[in-house]
């Protein structure tokens, strides 16, 4: 039986630029199970928590902590930026990119390359140039380049901002079928309502601090900050 | 202008006559420039790939030296070449000196940094891009040097095709270290340089047009092995 890199526990963890805190410190603990969405203003700290989460900020101070060796956790994890990178290459040359790193035989590469571009609705862009899909393609694409190496977590920074409501639904669905299948989701939105469709708990951000961690009922219905209910209620929060 | 007309006239006819000494010539010249192409490639590429992603101490410095030996003179690297391959040099024992060998190694060596320059800007460029998408795939170094190379060999196939454009045309280093001799290491450059001293005008301005004429085709030729250019590549 493979051992899950989770849960993930950060500890007092803080991240600075040119001696400025962006965040922190921060102490959050993800469970093996979930879906977390992360919320709070512009500037709160969201992308920063995600990417000090999955490794890509230096901790001033502080720790994250996985269950598993260093190695063997970022192997197992991916991160789909707000901004989709794709690679120069075709659409099925970027989903068999994850899986020829980890030494995939490129036949069951390309089998498997085949089946997630069906699931994002790409199955007919297979030889397409990636860079020249739309916003929306594009991030389908990196959705399923970050899924189809099935990942024990993966962190979604904002993945449906600038997409209309069909490529919103088409990924929250990719998104919530991978979260049944036990992928562990940590996702930033400033979208209320998809994070009431999608949560199962809420991370509330503010100045860089956590200011809120609840389930996502209680969280919609009753928050415990000033600042969340402004934020639930429509007002503009800073 | 009768010059230009004679030596265009030369030029055609040399071609179309598939003169045996231009076709010797132009032989050797492709031999010696492709030659040290692709070796100055197998080292420049991955350098300029590695000077791209890598951060050291002294960066800038190698960055700043690598830009301003593009501009190495070739009479001074044949100089060195030469003294390091004749008889008393260090490396005399291997008998190298008028050979094409020599010639390719002087050419090697002024066109590396060339070709690692521009890679290294063209390869910069998508490292800025690909940079969290690489760190956070959890990828080697190895890994990532291979991806930007892959990715980026378009741009990296006009770093080579400058470092070919610079060899194919020189004529300095390669007459030191080759000699001009004739049936052994004649190029087009070095014919060009004879028959300028010569006085044919005409000759050596046909063997200029049949040297222009490679140039353009080889490059042609790259890029439409290369699919460059062409909608949907990059």
């Amino acid at each position: 039986m493979v051992t899950s890199i989770l849960p993930l526990v950060m500890s007092d963890a803080v991240v600075k630029r040119r001696a400025k805190v962006l965040l922190g410190p921060v102490n959050l603990t993800i469970s093996q199970t979930g879906f977390t969405i992360v919320m709070g203003p512009n500037g709160a700290g969201k992308t920063t928590l995600l990417r000090s989460l999955h490794g890509l900020e230096r901790l001033a101070q502080g720790r994250a902590q996985w269950q598993t060796p260093l190695k063997d956790a970022r192997r197992r994890q991916a991160f789909v930026f707000q901004s989709p990178i794709v690679l120069r290459r075709s659409v099925l040359e970027n989903l068999t990119y994850p899986l020829r790193l980890r030494g995939t035989e490129k036949g069951r590469a390309t089998a498997l390359a085949r089946d997630w571009a069906q699931r994002v609705g790409l199955g007919d862009a297979l030889d397409n140039p990636a860079p020249q899909l739309s916003g929306g393609e594009k991030q389908k694409l990196a959705l399923a380049r970050a899924l189809i190496t099935q990942p024990d977590i993966v962190f979604l920074d904002e993945p449906c901002a600038n997409l209309d409501g069909r490529a919103t639904r088409e990924i929250e669905d990719v998104l919530q079928a991978s979260n049944a299948a036990g992928t562990r989701i940590v996702m930033a939105t400033h979208n209320i309502g998809q994070a009431k469709r999608l949560a199962l708990d809420v991370v509330f951000l503010l100045r860089g601090k956590i200011v809120e961690q609840s389930p996502a009922g209680a969280f919609f219905e009753e928050p415990k900050t000033p600042q969340a209910a402004a934020l639930l209620r429509g007002d503009i929060v800073e | 202008m009768g010059d230009i007309w004679e030596g265009i006239s030369a030029g055609f006819w040399l071609v179309v006559t598939l003169d045996p000494d231009l076709v010797e010539i132009t032989l050797m010249s492709l031999r010696v420039t492709v030659t040290a192409t692709f070796v100055a490639s197998c080292f420049a590429l991955p350098f300029g790939a590695w000077l791209a992603i890598r951060r050291f101490r002294y960066r800038r410095f190698v960055i700043a030296v690598l830009n301003a030996l593009m501009g190495l003179p070739p009479v001074v690297v044949g100089l060195i070449v030469y003294l390091l391959l004749s008889r008393s040099g260090p490396f005399g024992v291997l008998g190298l000196l008028f050979t094409p060998t020599a010639m390719i190694i002087a050419q090697v060596i002024i066109i590396t940094p060339l070709i690692a320059s521009i890679a290294h800007q063209a390869i910069r460029d998508i490292w800025a891009e690909y940079h969290d998408l690489l760190i956070s795939m959890s990828t080697s170094k190895r890994q990532r040097i291979a991806t930007l190379i892959w990715d980026g060999r378009r741009a990296l196939m006009t770093a080579a095709l400058a470092g070919f454009g610079r060899a194919i045309g020189e004529v300095g280093a390669i007459m030191i270290v080759g000699g001009n001799i004739d049936h052994a290491t004649r190029v087009l450059t070095t014919a060009i340089a004879l028959e300028t001293g010569k006085g044919d005008f005409s000759l050596a301005l046909g063997l200029g047009f049949v040297l222009i004429a490679l140039a353009v085709t080889v490059n042609i030729l790259i890029h439409a092995i290369g699919r460059t250019e062409r909608d949907g590549k990059w």
